[in-house]
């Protein structure tokens, strides 16, 4: 073999890589909790603060957990998308307020709807790091089982809705 | 200048008052070294590409608080490394760990440097071998181009 | 009008490009003098129009014409002018405009400079060079256009990012282009080489004073770099390891690895078609960097805004440019000749040995970059290689690169003896070990890096000592001065080269074996103590800026009650952006920096301040800016400017033959 070609080798490998690399996000994380068991978390609700919203009580069914807060941005563009999943009633979306303030997240939800049957509040944001949170919105696919199936990091939209997520909740719950 | 501070010292007593030791943010400095210590191997998740120790961001700062209170609890450095990478993945790590995939990562440079001098050291004996053919052929090629000449000049 | 004009000499100028980088090369390959004579003109021409477009953008920022949509993007009718003007290059476009003007200096510098090269040679090298600003023109023109308009105008600018807001940036951006860019010439030059079969001796010659050029420039704009992100980002750290640091770091490798076999071709007329490679490599790193900052296909701390079409657009180029220039090694590399011998153990030997550690360490600079990327790729996982990794291993690699660095300049060309050198040597060795052993104690903290680091240093500079020395005793002349001024530059240019490396290191291994920080909680009044220095934070007050609105702190450093200085670090908040950032406060020394910079505020106007005590950080940049003017020395060697000179008036053999003597 000749030796010079050693370079051209080397360079068409790489050249390959980064043309694949071009089609990638970078900022796109895969989340390792997927396809383990959601951590357990049991927070006062936002609503009312008496009440705790605890993963035992979610047990048995499909769930979403919703992760947003009334500062993100993101968490307003996807909010019509989950005001009417909410009202199809496929599937219940339980929302996690992130470090917010009390008054300002009832306020949004007051004025954008409330897509959540229970939002349970976060103020530490502890449950967000147990869930490997690292930007709101991020909303997970729990099955019966209590095991998360799916992360979306970032906004819900539309069509990873009808392509992903719905076909799997269906799934989920004929399981 | 020394006067000056003295006598505004003597003349103003609540600033002297407050002319004492700075507190140091860390509650418990030997917490904090080793607080440090693992952050600068961190990532910042949100950030573009800092440490744990660089950023301000808040989820930085939650990861932080989290990490101290493990030392606190006197964890080990890999039960805390686990913690993290069960949550957010290898991604959290700035020193990848040794696995399969990695193993190219970890033995690349090394191999580059033994296949490089290995390399080198087979290119220069050859070229020395090399160097030594073609000299004796050159010096055979003039022989026969001497002689060539010769005849020529012989009647 | 002013923006169309810039626009529509750009296009002027890729017409041209193309002429340039099609005719001369034809007119090389048949022998046909009229068409190589186009290259100079062409090459010249070029360089005027590009000028013009830069001077057209140039005047859209300063007279803040906001219909043009790259002005409104990085500046703002507050923002200074000085800063409006490095704005030109604050973002994608108008950087990609400063690359081809200063590739278009860099091709007017070989027009005049190349008096002496055959016309063929010289045709197509600025054939080379007009190849790689067509692309680089068609680029901006397609999908990176500086000019485009915004209709309607925008009221008024978004700004420059906070970040580049600093006298960094108007100087660091075109002194690191000078140095990416100029390895085109080293490429071009190769280039032509491999095309027209001179691949010799008198190659190495020409190439070298260029490579040297380049790489002073990419000396200083990377240390400047690092600088910058010191100062600037306000967490004391120098250099991260980061993509776009890594792709500035690697065609310095590749430039250094280059410079030194040049060295043994130019010498030894050996490993011709090793340095062609390495001329290759290093111009195509550039562009690989290029290709990183601008894709988005690694998450940098400095990227460009990106878009997938640049991306692609560059690693097509990169594609022609670097695959078509290794088909064309691969095709002719083989045919070189061997050129002189030499044993290996020499110094050839060790300039290669250098060549195959630093080559190796610029592979593994290249691994850790793009590892991520091709585990994604494959769909392994989602991996992060920081500064824990390559410090690992960085160091063990260029361990033996350092030792070699003491030995090899000591080594006889051709033959040297291992035995006779430890010998010259053990004066060196001696001196060095026990130095980095015992200094570290006497400092008061022994690590082994720190010695190892303080070894490394010591060693290139006691080796340097000992072959001074030996050189002298071999010089006749009756003064000291006189006899070191009579060893020629070029000996004089790598003796300082290797010092300033020395430097760097002891820079390095200093601050990290000895640095202190502390985080504070300072009330008005309340003092800290740090590395012997103790400061007094007397309070922050609140001032506006040009652009933003600052909390300046006052802080009074004394050290055994001696006032030493007073600092202001600053908390800014940039209006337009609404961005907050760290000025920190330094006050540079010979023997250390202090470094503070402010936090946040806490209750009762106390602050959150971090104190840094960094010695011998400054040794870090200097060591770098003395290597660079260790490749100016180089350069100005009399065999170079003789050279020059040739052309204009033929020295008659005798006199340069008595000149030869004299040195």
């Amino acid at each position: 073999m000749n030796r010079f070609l050693i370079p051209l080798g080397i360079f068409v490998v790489v050249v390959v890589f980064l043309g694949i690399g071009l089609t990638l996000n970078p900022r796109e994380l895969p989340s390792p909790l997927v396809g383990k068991p959601a951590p357990e978390f049991s927070l006062p609700q936002l609503h009312d603060q008496q009440k705790v919203l605890s993963t035992n009580d979610l047990k048995g069914q499909v769930w979403l957990l919703n992760f947003w807060a009334s500062w993100c941005g993101g968490c307003k563009t996807e909010h019509p998308v989950l005001i009417q999943l909410a009202q199809s009633g496929v599937v219940p979306i339980y929302g996690m307020d992130y470090k917010d303030r009390r008054e300002e997240a009832l306020a949004w939800l007051k004025e954008w709807g409330n897509p959540y049957p229970i939002v349970a509040v976060d103020e530490s944001g502890r449950a967000g790091i147990n869930y490997g949170v690292y930007g709101v919105p991020e909303t997970y696919v729990i099955d019966k089982a209590g095991v998360i199936r799916y992360k979306q990091i970032g906004p819900l939209r539309e069509d990873i809705l009808q392509t992903k997520i719905l076909p799997l909740i269906r799934e989920l719950q004929n399981q | 200048m020394r006067w000056f501070y003295l006598v505004i010292i003597l003349l103003l007593p609540g600033l002297a008052a407050a002319a004492y030791e700075a507190i140091p943010l860390a509650e418990n400095p030997q917490v904090e070294a080793r607080l440090k210590a693992l952050a600068v191997e961190l990532r910042c998740l949100v950030c573009q590409n800092q440490t744990l120790a660089d950023s301000n961001a808040p989820l930085a700062e939650d990861l932080r608080r989290e990490v101290r209170e493990m030392i606190v609890k006197d964890m080990s450095d890999k039960e805390i490394i686990d913690f993290l990478v069960t949550r957010y993945g290898d991604f959290v790590l700035y020193r990848p760990p040794l696995k399969t995939s990695t193993t190219l990562l970890w033995v690349g440079p090394f191999l580059l440097l033994i296949g490089g001098s290995t390399a080198l050291v087979f290119a220069l004996r050859r070229r020395q071998k090399k160097l030594i053919e073609v000299s004796l052929s050159e010096a055979e090629h003039n022989r026969v181009a001497q002689m060539l000449s010769e005849g020529a000049n012989r009647p | 009008m002013i923006p169309e004009i810039g626009h529509f000499a750009l296009i002027l100028a890729l017409c041209v490009a193309v002429v340039q980088g099609s005719l001369p090369i034809y007119g090389a390959a048949v022998g046909n003098s009229a068409l190589m004579s186009v290259a100079k003109p062409a090459a010249r021409g070029q360089f005027l129009l590009v000028l013009l477009a830069f001077c057209c953008l140039g005047y859209a920022f300063a007279a803040k014409d906001f219909s043009v949509l790259y002005v409104a993007a990085t500046s703002n009718s507050q923002l200074p002018l000085h800063y409006r003007l490095a704005a030109i290059w604050g973002a994608h476009e108008g950087s990609l405009l400063l690359w081809v003007f200063i590739l278009t200096i860099w091709m007017v510098a070989v027009s005049f400079l190349s008096a002496h090269l055959p016309e063929a040679m010289r045709a197509r090298i600025l054939g080379v060079m007009g190849l790689v600003s067509m692309g680089f023109l068609l680029f901006m023109l397609t999908v990176s256009n500086p000019f485009e308009r915004l209709i309607p105008a925008a009221f008024d600018g978004r700004d420059l990012n906070p970040l580049l807001q600093d006298p960094g940036m108007v100087i660091h951006p075109p002194m690191l282009y000078m140095g990416y860019v100029g390895f085109s010439v080293a490429f071009a030059f190769a280039i032509a080489a491999l095309f027209g079969g001179t691949l010799d001796a008198a190659w190495a010659r020409w190439s070298r004073p260029w490579t040297t050029v380049a790489w002073c420039f990419l000396t200083i704009g990377v240390a400047m770099g690092s600088g910058w992100a010191y100062y600037e980002l306000g967490w004391g750290g120098w250099w991260f390891w980061d993509p776009v640091e890594n792709a500035s770091f690697m065609p310095w490798l590749a430039g250094t690895a280059l410079i030194h076999s040049l060295a043994v071709t130019d010498k030894r007329g050996s490993f011709k078609a090793w340095s062609v490679l390495l001329a290759i490599l290093a111009f195509s790193l550039s562009l690989l960097g290029t290709f990183l900052v601008r894709s988005g296909v690694l998450t940098s701390v400095h990227a460009f805004a990106t878009d997938p079409k640049r991306g692609l657009f560059i690693l097509v180029f990169l594609a022609v440019v670097t695959g078509g220039s290794l088909m064309l090694y691969a095709w002719r590399a083989p045919r070189v000749g061997l050129g002189g011998g030499f044993s290996i153990i020499s110094r050839e030997g060790m300039l290669l040995a250098n060549n195959v550690l630093l080559v190796a360490a610029l592979g593994s600079v290249l691994l850790g970059t793009l590892y991520p990327l091709f585990l994604d790729a494959l769909d392994l996982g989602k991996i992060s290689v920081g500064p824990p990794y390559f410090d690992t291993v960085f160091v063990p690699l260029m361990t033996p690169a350092i030792f070699l660095m003491g030995i090899g300049p000591l080594a006889q060309w051709k033959k040297a003896s291992l035995p006779e050198l430890a010998m010259r040597l053990r004066w060196a060795f001696g001196v060095s070990v026990t130095t980095a052993l015992v200094l570290p104690i006497v400092l008061g903290h022994w690590s082994p890096l720190v010695s190892l680091g303080l070894l490394l240093a010591i060693w290139i500079a006691t080796t340097i000592a000992t072959d001074l020395r030996e050189r002298l005793a071999h010089t006749d002349g009756n003064s000291l001065f006189g006899r070191l001024a009579s060893m020629p530059r070029s000996y004089w240019g790598m003796v300082v080269a290797h010092f300033g490396l020395a430097l760097f290191i002891t820079g390095v291994t200093m601050v990290k074996g000895f640095e202190v920080e502390q985080d504070v909680r300072m009330n008005v009044g309340q003092t800290a103590t740090l590395g012997g220095y103790t400061f007094r934070f007397d309070g922050t007050q609140q001032y506006k800026g040009p652009n933003y609105i600052a909390a300046r702190g006052t802080i009074h450093v004394s050290q055994d009650g001696h006032d030493v200085t007073v600092m202001y670090p600053e908390k800014r908040r940039y209006t337009v952006q609404n961005q907050t950032m760290t000025e920190a406060a330094i006050s540079p020394g010979l023997l250390r920096d202090l470094y503070v910079s402010l936090g946040e505020p806490l209750d009762d106007g106390a602050w959150s301040v971090r104190l840094y005590h960094k010695p011998f950080i400054d040794w870090i940049w200097g060591g770098c800016l003395v290597m660079a003017m260790g490749g100016v020395l180089a350069i100005s060697d009399r065999r170079y400017r003789l050279a020059w000179r040739r052309k204009d008036v033929e020295v008659p053999a005798t006199t340069q033959m008595a000149r030869q003597t004299v040195s």
